[in-house]
């Protein structure tokens, strides 16, 4: 842990540790993201770069909103909870519309806003959107959230963005859901609702699953890889990759599985190319990785100098945790096949530029910290 | 402002430790896939990133008794393309169509193939694959491969066999001795991406194949040869529908010789020719093909006739009913039950002994002792001389015998059974069953196989056959012997004698079913020398055209065959 000093501003706290894993876990990224593209893009593109260079972009562009909200006080974004959220309902809406030149649909899904230059999607924004405006929304109305009706009032605010999202993308949806429990659960004293609202969820999910016939194609690709054909197709592959992993792993590059045979190895599947290359050994590193950049969170929620503060932290901290969980879950087949990267490691724009504004967000929460309270977590 | 509330931080550390147990599950599930799945999932991996291409193994010899060569394997070439790695098709296209001389559309077709590797020709001859090779056509794959190759080409076509596509005997000794003679195919394995294209700086993998063994045959080239010119000559001069020649030594049931002429050529197996070449290209070619393919020595039983007399007079002098010196009077008939059945000599033989009752071939002596037997007894005798069941020699397809049941043998059905009618058995029955009775009483098993060497000519297993002892008697095998070298010196089968040998034998004459068409078997049955026999003969010769007695048309060439081998194998 590092700390500095900052003249007669008094003592202050600066989480270089938290810095430090954001860094290497982005730096690894790289290297794997290299591994893992470098001979499908130099067949496609000529270019065994291809994929690196791009991200390589999207690590600048990323340093722009991470600096920008790491250098800014976060208590200015309570002004602006509201506007994140109608913000991004708007957006939402908007990629709804067929409007040629500024729509466009990839993978038949995901929907991307064009601006100019840049391209993204407004629900990877609709996620920091919320953690901006939950925050500043509970913060408002802490002491009704002992009941449980102003909580199933907040979901009431909360459904239309919900909505919105889950018709682009369901994944996204739950993945926002799941954040706003989180930070709901830190919220209020209660356990019991919490623990109804999971229930509730996960039954929500089965029926959903079980009455879409084309999930439940990948519910059967779930159950039976082997069998399933081309629904099961990407998930064999990922398995394969694993298997082949074993112990300590082929070598880094040494993967065969990226070779055309993983679909785009270096998307959401890029965790079984990890396994295959740096086997058992490097997987639990990279897990244990993203445990201690939780757990950094965790101490900077628990000293935020205010509830506003933790609980941008905790949205952050929920948000990392659920994508690197619901990630592994999916490559290692132990949940049906959703589309979620693995954050920092996997390719992919907005979601990264996003995801390294929540971290500046973070690093700012703990620039607040005075020392004198840190004493107790040592 | 409401922070620092205890219950928000226990909160917090709630959702960091429930985060943690779901990071355990899942390390749990990656150890599971990784280490205790990780050899099935990446032996799958494998077989999807390698593309195998085979490297056949040669097939094992065959060898006679003298070691020379009977079956072994020509080099040739298979032909295949990757379709991935074809860079200029219309040049390969014309190439190969040049080359094999293969019509066009067929070459396009499979090199436009959208697969991982395609066969263009197998059997290639070496020449023609080093040309293509020459080329360096990128995707043009040349494999080295094995052609079966029989040097005599139509020598002892029937026993030994023939191999398929794969390698894999098909009949004969190539089928029975499958396992022996087929090696273990090698493999080139080469790594490739989802494409199929190779991956550079991964070199391919050898799994080099293994040589199948050799197979070392009782059967003598030389002796093989001198029978089918043999049979060759009966089968042209007598018009004969076929010949069958078995040469065997009666000791240990080796076998010599194996004649069924007209044989067929083992390096073009599938192409009809003599009397079955006017089916060629009819829907019926495959059934010709099996029938070309027919050993009759072993797939076929047909009525001794005569030559069974040998086994009536063998079981009656084990049974003591008669004495060499009794005597018999054969007025050209004799009438059982209701019954008058004629003998060959329709004028009758007369008085005569028992003796010359074997010289003469006089059916009614034989029916008569025959009915001294009885059904029962006769029965027993069937069954402990092994006429029961199958030689199990090692050929495929060996026919069993067809015999009435026990309580079905009435006084005619015995009759006829004593001169070798109304029963049928395969001519290596017939030969494996005279052995036992004359060489002392043992039952042997005829057989070629004698050993399994390896590419050095180290034996690495020999057979052994089942023999079974007290067939019969010595005494009554050493009467025996006596009585049919009379009948080659002084009776029926004088035409067999060979001056300065000791020639024992019997002829046969029998009518095949049914008795109104007048087709007729002509066999003979010899063995030398007759005090100890080390090489015994049968001659059939079915459906001989003008005289059909076995005594005047089958037991001249088996004289033949003795005037040739007995001198080659130094017998006297």
């Amino acid at each position: 842990m590092s700390r500095r000093k900052r003249g007669e501003k008094g003592t202050t706290y600066f989480d270089y540790s938290l810095l430090f894993i954001l860094i290497f876990l982005l730096c690894f990224g790289l290297v794997m993201l290299y591994s893992s593209s470098s001979y499908t893009s130099a067949n496609k593109y000529g270019d065994s770069a291809h994929y690196l260079k791009l991200q390589l972009r999207n690590i600048l562009v990323g340093l722009v909103p991470m600096i920008f909200f790491a250098k800014v006080d976060y208590r200015i974004w309570r002004k602006f909870g509201t506007l994140a959220y109608l913000g991004s309902f708007f957006l939402c809406v908007l990629v709804m519309l067929p409007i040629p030149g500024l729509v466009r649909s990839s993978h038949g899904q995901s929907r991307w806003l064009n601006l100019g230059p840049l391209s993204f999607q407004p629900s990877e924004l609709a996620k920091i959107a919320m953690i901006i405006f939950l925050a500043m929304l509970i913060e408002k109305i802490p002491k009704q959230l002992d009941k449980f009706s102003s909580i199933v009032k907040v979901g009431a605010i909360l459904l239309p963005l919900l909505g919105v999202v889950a018709y682009n993308n369901l994944s996204t949806a739950v993945i926002i859901f799941a954040i706003a429990v989180c930070m709901l659960f830190v919220a209020s004293p209660r356990y019991a609702q919490f623990i109804g609202v999971g229930i509730a969820g996960i039954a929500f999910v089965v029926v959903f699953i079980l009455f879409a016939s084309y999930r439940s194609d990948r519910v059967d690709a779930w159950l039976h890889p082997e069998t399933a054909g081309d629904a099961g197709f990407q998930t064999l592959q990922g398995l394969y990759a694993i298997g082949s992993g074993k112990l300590f792993g082929k070598g880094l590059g040494q993967s065969l599985q990226k070779m055309g045979n993983v679909p785009e190895a270096q998307n959401d599947m890029i965790f079984s190319i990890i396994c295959e290359e740096l086997g058992l050994f490097g997987a639990i590193c990279v897990v244990l990785l993203f445990l201690l950049l939780l757990w950094r969170m965790m101490i900077i929620a628990n000293n935020a100098k205010d509830l506003y503060g933790a609980l941008l932290v905790t949205g952050v901290m929920s948000h990392i945790a659920i994508q690197v969980i619901l990630n592994i879950a999916v490559v290692t087949n132990t949940i049906p096949n959703t589309g979620v990267i693995l954050p920092f490691i996997s390719y992919g724009g907005t979601s990264l530029v996003f995801l390294m504004g929540e971290m500046g967000l973070v690093l700012s929460v703990s620039k607040g910290i005075r020392l004198e309270t840190i004493e107790s977590i040592g | 402002m409401e922070w620092n509330k205890t219950y928000h931080r226990r909160k917090i550390c709630v959702i960091f430790f429930g985060v943690l147990l779901c990071a355990v599950v899942l390390l749990g599930r990656l150890v599971y896939l990784m280490l205790f799945r990780g050899d099935y999932y990446s032996g799958l991996a494998t077989d999807l990133q390698q593309r195998e291409r085979k490297i056949k193994a040669a097939r094992g010899k065959i060898l006679d008794a003298n070691g020379e060569v009977l079956a072994s394997n020509k080099s040739v070439c298979t032909i295949s393309v990757i379709h991935n790695q074809i860079k200029d098709p219309e040049a390969v296209i014309s190439m190969l169509v040049k080359e094999l001389g293969l019509p066009e559309e067929k070459v396009r077709k499979r090199v436009e193939k959208y697969s991982s590797i395609e066969k263009i020709k197998s059997n290639v001859d070496k020449e023609t694959g080093n040309r293509i090779l020459a080329y360096g056509y990128a995707g043009v794959k040349v494999d080295e491969d094995y052609k079966r190759d029989y040097p005599y080409d139509d020598l002892a076509s029937k026993v030994l066999g023939f191999t398929g596509g794969d390698n894999q005997g098909i009949i004969g000794l190539e089928a029975v001795y499958d396992s022996y003679l087929q090696g273990s195919d090698g493999m080139i394995l080469t790594t490739t991406d989802a494409r199929g294209v190779e991956v550079n700086n991964i070199g391919e993998e050898r799994v080099e194949p293994i040589a199948g063994n050799n197979l070392r045959i009782s059967m003598d080239a030389n002796i093989q040869m001198f029978a089918e010119q043999a049979a060759e000559k009966a089968y042209i001069q007598k018009e004969a529908d076929s010949v069958s020649i078995i040469v065997m030594n009666p000791q240990n049931g080796e076998l010599m010789a194996m004649v069924d002429y007209p044989e067929f050529n083992l390096n073009e197996p599938f192409v009809l020719t003599g009397e079955y070449e006017q089916y060629v290209g009819t829907e019926e070619e495959q059934d010709y093909l099996n029938q070309m393919w027919r050993n009759h020595c072993i797939n076929d039983t047909y009525e001794p006739g005569s030559t069974f007399k040998i086994i009536t007079a063998s079981a009656a002098l084990e049974e003591k009913v008669v004495s060499l010196e009794e005597s018999f009077y054969c007025p050209g008939y004799i009438v059982v039950e209701d019954r008058r059945i004629r003998c060959h000599k329709t004028t009758g033989h007369g008085a005569e002994s028992f003796v010359e009752g074997i010289e003469n071939s006089c059916n009614p002596v034989f029916i008569n002792i025959g009915l001294r037997i009885g059904a029962d007894r006769f029965y027993d005798y069937f069954e402990q001389f092994g006429l029961l069941e199958k030689t199990h020699i090692d050929l495929p397809g060996e026919a069993a015998t067809i015999m009435h049941k026990r309580e079905n043998i009435g006084l005619v059905e015995l009759a006829t059974i004593s001169f070798g009618q109304s029963f049928q058995i395969t001519p290596i029955q017939l030969a494996t069953t005279v052995s036992s009775i004359i060489n002392g009483g043992t039952r042997i098993t005829p057989h070629f196989g004698v050993q399994v060497e390896d590419t050095d000519g180290t034996v690495t297993e020999s057979f052994t056959y089942d023999t079974r002892e007290g067939v019969c008697s010595e005494e009554t095998s050493e009467t025996m012997r006596y009585l049919l070298e009379k009948v080659v010196s002084e009776g029926g089968g004088n035409k067999a004698y060979i001056e300065g040998y000791e020639i024992g034998g019997k002829t046969a004459t029998s009518q095949t079913l049914p008795r109104s068409a007048n087709r007729y078997i002509s066999s003979f049955l010899g063995f030398a020398p007759a005090d100890d026999p080390q090489v015994l003969v049968l001659v059939i010769i079915r459906n001989p055209s003008g005289v059909y007695y076995g005594g005047t048309i089958a037991a001249p060439v088996a004289k033949e065959i003795f005037e040739n081998i007995l001198p080659y194998l130094e017998l006297k």
